[in-house]
């Protein structure tokens, strides 16, 4: 018995002392601070952080490779505990990270191709053909994301696909790894505005038509819950001009709402209109999304247009030092400049200027680039440089007679006099020559300053006047006497006066490259008009001169339509580190246009600034992809769509009044209930069909 | 060299140490799982089964059986593994940090596995010299890691299939292990 425990202990003993020496002849040096920061991580071996395991991750922090914030599991204390171990500071970003689905509609609720009995796992369903369900990115409800995440974030909703609990989830993206379709994805606002969409997302068909590629649908049904201030925020990822675009925008996501082949399609700008004036109207305040920590980075805005705006909006939020300079008085560019009162007050822009400032971006106004500033300067200061020029030259008539009466203008510089407060008085019989909104916009403003005759010459007919719709509908209830089909031809004056214009009939002849028909005058039809003043308002082009005898705006490749030549993907020009967007670059367009080209250049911007390849996926949604309408035989529950409140002609009369007074609360919470909700395919009230 | 073949061809088809000599099955069951974690753990096993092997070898021919202590080979058996496997994995560490990353998480978890103890007492039951009990504790090994990856193969697949709740993980683990094991009986008698 003694003896046993004697040999037993000298083993023991024997082998105790062999692994004593041999721990000593074959220590590896660990940094203390490694078994330090392992007592403080928690010890998930989540993989969040992006190391394998939270030791890799303790070695990672000791040998300065990462950041104190780096666990997403720990969150604030861990963040602190780490930093007080390392002596370095904590920088927050405020911007909080969670799971997101991206896919509106179960299995239950979709095209499904055919069921596969007995896989029990998304990722092996995925490789079988792609999924059961006919949609190529929709969630497949196998739940295999919540079989995936550490920390009992998901669960499985009644239709299957995963419901996040936002309390819970730490953003550690073990779901986005185990998603075969990338549709469950760790999301944070500046993820979210510097996505570009492609064909792989499910993009409704109004936000793939939206220029500015906004989440209607989620704007909708946050606005549909009474939470204004959620749509406001989904809004302002992807427009941050909502009070502007929410009046002067032309919506053409309303064309493609699938609503249209139910009853009338949803009143999309309106709703828009209702989030951004509750901020403006109820709040009285800006609501300030967070920002990313700052980057030190230094970018310089030139134009304070919708263009330039969005994008010094979103380079803020991405944590960068933005200046915009503008050459007027007020940032704004042609929406201050050109858009009238009485459809944009100037208090409603000052208020959404504001909003942008208060963000931190700086905005010097009254200072013009090529004369206060050059190009070459700002390039050699900033690390990046985004030319929004804009487009204020206006294209003229051609005709005799056009430059000799004060009394002929283009629609432009009078609206620009009347933006900037000045006289603008107007005869008798006014004519505007042009069936753009910018000619709308003169001849109701004409009317407003007491012209008693405005006649709005277009050589078109109606069907092919490129306004607004709405636009020329109110208009003519205002008395605007539309002359379709005709077309100046001379202007005559006597003693250096205006007094009459020369007008020739035409006809629609054969359709030209852009697909509408071509006005032929008619010989011989020609006949003259009375006029105290003429509009031209035929189309306004930008004006590079600026970026002449510069050595860097010189190497700006130029279009030949003399606008900037930009990749209308990432607003880059042929000059690295010069970026356009805007009118400037696609010559004159719309408000959101302008929004969209901001947007993605300040995308472009923020992948040159981090370092990344300046470029977006092959398949973005450069253009909107054709979606399939409304099956027949969906039985979806007809209703009236909710149309603007607007002043009564009589209260328009001599006053710039804004014409449109929103709508209710009652008619915001109706029209957000006839949205169907649509994702890429699916659309509420669809249902499966077995095929 | 007809011996050793027979010997090899015994110890991993006939009298394999998992499926015909049921030692070892908590690392059967338990990294089974993923087929990388089953490929790790038989590398471990082999690593550390043949040095075991080899080494109580060593303590029983020179220690117990010269001192008469043979009633203490289980207890001594498994002192020695437990300190050749810590010594190993320090040496390993700073030798070849390649291989620890690769064996290190498994290591620790076979320090007194039963197969690894049951491998070292066969080869003095059998009476094998030193040859033969390196070569046992070989191919024993290879015979724990054929039946493991095999077995993890098979598990792998389950996920693509539908099955009744009670039979999942677990469950269907054993099942399986159960019918795998009816097979490698069909060795028995080869020779």
């Amino acid at each position: 018995m003694i003896e046993a425990a004697f040999v037993i202990g000298g083993i023991g003993a024997v082998a105790a002392a062999g692994l004593g020496v041999a721990a000593k002849v074959f220590a590896v040096y660990v940094d203390p601070k490694v078994t330090e920061l392992l007592d403080v991580l928690p010890g998930a071996n989540c993989g969040g952080c992006g190391y394998a395991g939270c030791s890799a991750a303790a070695e990672a922090v000791a040998k300065g490779k990462a950041a104190a914030t780096l666990c997403v599991a720990g969150g604030d204390d861990v963040a602190e505990a780490i930093a007080a171990l390392m002596g370095m500071t904590v920088v927050k970003g405020g911007e909080v990270s969670l799971a997101e689905l991206g896919c509106k509609y179960g299995m239950d609720e979709a095209h499904i191709h055919f069921h596969y009995d007995g896989v029990a796992d998304c990722r092996a369903a995925a490789l079988v053909a792609g999924g059961g369900k006919q949609c190529s990115m929709g969630c497949l409800g196998l739940g295999t994301c919540v079989r995936a995440c550490p920390f009992d974030a998901l669960v499985q909703g009644p239709d299957g696909r995963p419901v996040v609990i936002e309390s819970k989830c730490t953003a550690c993206g073990n779901c986005e790894r185990s998603c075969p379709k990338g549709i469950i994805r760790v999301n944070k606002p500046s993820r979210r505005f510097t996505h570009v969409q492609t064909t792989d997302d499910c993009v409704a068909p109004c936000q793939a038509t939206c220029p500015a590629q906004i989440d209607i649908p989620a704007y909708i049904a946050a606005i549909g819950r009474g939470d204004y201030l959620d749509a406001l925020r989904i809004i302002k990822e992807y427009n941050p001009l909502p009070l502007t675009c929410g009046r002067v925008c032309p919506h053409v996501c309303e064309s493609a709402c699938r609503r249209q082949d139910v009853d009338e399609e949803i009143n999309i700008n309106h709703l828009k209109r209702w989030a951004a004036d509750y901020e403006m109207n109820v709040l009285k305040e800006h609501v300030l999304p967070p920002k990313a920590p700052p980057t030190g980075k230094k970018i310089m805005v030139v134009g304070g247009g919708p263009s330039g705006l969005t994008c010094a909006y979103y380079l803020a939020r991405l944590g960068h030092d933005v200046k915009v300079i503008e050459m007027m008085p007020k940032a704004g560019g042609m929406l201050r400049y050109g858009i009238p009162e009485y459809r944009l007050p100037k208090a409603t822009l000052d208020f959404e200027i504001e909003g942008i400032t208060a963000l931190g971006v700086e905005l010097e106004c009254n200072v013009k680039m090529g004369v206060d500033y050059q190009l070459a300067d700002l390039y050699e200061e900033y690390d990046a440089v985004y030319l929004a020029l804009g487009a204020w030259d206006s294209r003229r008539m051609r005709v005799p007679g056009e430059t000799d009466f004060p009394e002929v203008a283009s629609g432009t510089e009078f609206l620009i006099k009347r933006g900037l407060d000045e006289e603008t008085p107007v005869g008798k019989n006014v004519v505007i020559v042009g069936g753009g909104n910018t000619a709308m916009d003169v001849a109701r403003t004409s009317w407003r300053l007491g012209a008693e005759n405005v006649y709005l010459i277009y050589r078109r007919s109606r069907k092919e006047m490129p306004a607004n719709d709405i636009e020329v509908h109110e208009g003519d209830k205002e008395g605007i006497i539309y002359k379709f089909l005709n077309n100046p031809t001379k202007i005559v004056g006597e003693d250096g006066h205006l007094t009459q214009m020369e007008v020739i009939q035409m006809e629609l002849g054969e359709p030209d490259a852009s697909g509408r028909r071509r006005p032929v005058p008619k010989e011989g039809s020609e006949h003259l008009l009375d006029v105290t003043n003429v509009f031209a308002a035929i189309g306004q082009s930008p004006n590079l001169e600026c970026l002449d005898d510069d050595d860097v705006g010189e190497q700006v490749e130029r279009t030949r339509w003399n606008s900037v030549l930009v990749d209308e993907s990432t607003g880059t020009t042929s000059m690295p580190g010069v970026f356009s967007g805007g009118d400037g670059a696609r010559g004159a367009a719309t408000a959101v246009e302008g929004i969209r080209d901001g947007r993605l250049a300040a995308n472009g911007i923020h992948m040159m600034l981090t370092g990344d390849d300046v470029a977006v996926p092959p398949n973005w949604l450069a253009r909107p992809p054709k979606l399939p309408g409304v099956d027949e035989g969906v039985d979806i529950a007809k209703g009236d769509r909710a149309n603007m409140r607007e002043l009564t002609v009589e209260q328009r009369a001599l006053n710039f009044e804004e014409v449109e007074i929103g709508l209710t609360e009652e008619m915001v919470k109706c029209e957000a209930d006839r949205c169907l909700q649509c994702g890429l395919i699916c659309y509420r009230g669809f249902r499966s069909k077995e095929s | 060299m007809t011996a050793y073949m027979l010997l090899i061809v015994s110890a991993i088809l006939v009298n394999n140490i998992l499926l015909a000599q049921f030692l070892g099955n908590c690392p059967f069951l338990g990294t089974s799982n993923k087929m990388s974690t089953a490929t790790g753990m038989a590398m471990a096993v082999t690593f550390v089964m043949t040095f075991a092997g080899a080494i109580t070898w060593l303590v029983q021919r020179y220690m117990l059986i010269p001192y008469e202590l043979e009633y203490l080979q289980t207890i001594a058996f498994i002192l020695v593994i437990a300190a050749l496997v810590q010594l190993v994995e320090i040496v390993l560490q700073k030798t070849a940090p390649a291989l620890y990353q690769a064996l290190g998480i498994f290591l620790p978890l076979i320090t007194t596995n039963c197969a690894v103890l049951g491998v070292a007492i066969i080869n003095i039951q059998k009476n094998y010299d030193m040859m033969e009990t390196l070569v046992h504790s070989f191919a024993s090994a290879i015979g724990f890691g054929l039946a493991l990856v095999i077995f993890a193969g098979i598990r792998e697949r389950f996920v693509l299939s539908r099955m009744p709740k009670v039979l999942q993980g677990t469950a269907s683990g054993l099942i399986t292990a159960g019918l795998m094991a009816l097979i490698f009986q069909g060795f028995q008698g080869l020779f």
